[in-house]
């Protein structure tokens, strides 16, 4: 390395020396990495590089997609029929339910309007293809084939056929990051269905979640159904987000150690639906001194 | 006995297009969908190697930090994560040029490995240092693929710059 530490001649022409640009390439790139971690205010930048890198992206895309469009393609009537079939059946299976559904629905708002609570919100939203998984191997995030000229927004919620997936994180102009539930510190609000306790589902990265902050002795079981709490401002209540796999308690700790397993499918390839922003709420009481606790913390986009 | 200059043979000079075509075909390989499988090499930091070995007064810190930047977005990483790494490989490679052109190829490849390696392990570091998700053993693979892969890409990448073998009967030389 002490090659090209010492100053040229001045007669060669060859630009500042190597040790300057480094320290000036590595001083930016540094701050640059600051920058995004602490302040998150550099989407300015990363969307007109991404101008560049997007064209570039759908084209690496392509023979993949390509490949899946052969083997859809070749896999046949059979299947297809078969398919057909069992979708037929859930249907059926589901049809009575969905008939009385809009009764039900319409019974609810009235007896709502009899006990004059305020009216539940419609879920309406956007569906969006999955077009990959982000390459960033630190994270579980997917990209989503819909951005900013559909009208996402960050924070929106994703949900599958099963479940809550995520939330969108950055927008682009074609696209969209959807941070999935099962990253690391990703946050969901969520209430256990059979006792309707509060409490935060934390991701854990490789699938996994973990409720946080539920003393040891709280009414929870193996196989408990988890659904989001919709105090946060940002989920709707009632999406099924998870299922409890296993309980450890153990008396030194004041929590117990609860792992949950996701129910959407939030690491395979489909289609998502992204959810419209909820509607702004009336802002909360201030705090009176009897009453505090964990109501769940909204996960707003970014604040990791 | 002198260690010989191996790689003398007389190569003619290089097209910076076709430079900018490698880096750029490197890009494009990096964001194919096989990223994801275990085991393939970072092609960016491969080729980015190659050139600033070959060519480190053209392919320096500025390409270094450009394709950095195209990467981190392009990934969804944080931004300056691959500007660093790419940028501490950029210079490393760049002033140990001469002596990693004086081994034969296959010793080549093994004064690259260590720069590969660290090249991942920067990321590694300064990703799981703010709380990431430590991404698992096989992130560490693909330096000692690219590794093997060094000598099959210093023939793609030299193939334009090689002459023609002419025998000239009258001119013995």
């Amino acid at each position: 390395m002490a090659g090209t530490d010492h100053a040229p001649p001045p007669f060669f022409k060859r630009g500042p020396a190597p040790l300057a640009l480094l320290t000036f390439y590595l001083a930016l790139s540094l701050a640059l990495f600051v920058i995004d971690l602490r302040l998150q205010s550099l989407d300015l930048l990363r969307q007109s590089v991404a101008l560049v890198t997007d064209p570039i992206q759908r084209i690496a895309q392509t023979p993949g997609s390509l490949v899946d469009n052969a083997a859809a393609y070749l896999r046949g009537l059979h299947d297809l029929l078969d398919e057909n079939a069992r979708l037929k059946q859930a249907q059926l299976r589901l049809a009575p339910d969905l008939a009385r559904l809009e009764h039900l629905a319409s019974e609810n708002e009235r007896l709502r309007k009899l006990l004059s609570v305020k009216e539940r919100e419609k879920a309406s939203g956007e569906v969006a293809r999955i077009m990959y998984t982000a390459r960033d191997p630190f994270t579980h995030r997917i990209i989503i084939d819909k951005g900013q000229q559909s009208g996402i927004v960050a924070g929106q919620p994703a949900i599958d056929e099963a479940g809550v997936v995520g939330q969108v994180t950055r927008v682009f102009p074609f696209s969209a990051e959807i941070t999935l539930i099962t990253d690391k510190d990703q946050t969901v609000p969520v209430q256990v269905v059979r006792s309707g306790q509060r409490s935060v589902v934390f991701g854990l990265g490789g699938g996994q979640l973990e409720l946080r902050y539920l003393p040891a002795n709280a009414d929870i079981k193996e196989g408990d159904l988890l659904v989001t709490s919709g105090l946060d401002g940002i989920y709707l209540p009632g999406f099924p987000v998870a299922r409890v796999v296993s309980i450890e308690r153990e008396n030194s700790y004041a929590f117990a150690r609860i792992r949950c397993a996701p129910i959407a499918a939030v690491e395979n390839f489909g289609e998502v639906l992204v959810l419209s922003p909820r509607q702004p709420q009336a802002p909360r009481p201030p705090d009176s001194p009897g009453r505090s606790g964990n109501t769940g913390a909204p996960s707003k986009p970014g604040d990791k | 006995m002198q260690p010989t200059f191996s790689s003398s043979r007389i190569l003619l000079p290089v097209r910076p297009w076709f430079i900018v075509f490698s880096l750029f075909a490197a890009l494009l390989c990096n964001l194919l969908p096989t990223s994801h499988w275990p085991g393939i090499p970072d092609w960016v930091a491969l080729v980015l190697c190659f050139w600033s070995v070959r060519e480190s007064r053209r392919v320096g810190m500025g390409w270094a930090f450009i394709l950095g930047l195209a990467m981190d977005v392009a990934d969804g990483a944080v931004l300056g994560q691959h500007c660093v790494a790419y940028v501490l490989l950029a210079y490393v490679t760049a002033a140990q040029s001469r002596r990693i052109l004086w081994f034969p190829l296959a010793q080549q490849a093994l004064q690259i490995l260590p720069v590969l390696l660290a090249c991942q392990l920067i990321q590694l570091l300064m990703r799981t240092l703010v709380g990431a998700d430590f991404p698992g053993w096989g992130y560490l693979i693909g330096p000692l693929v690219a590794t093997v892969l060094w000598l099959p890409a210093t023939f793609l990448l030299l193939l334009p710059q090689y002459q023609p073998v002419e025998r000239d009967e009258n001119r013995p030389l």
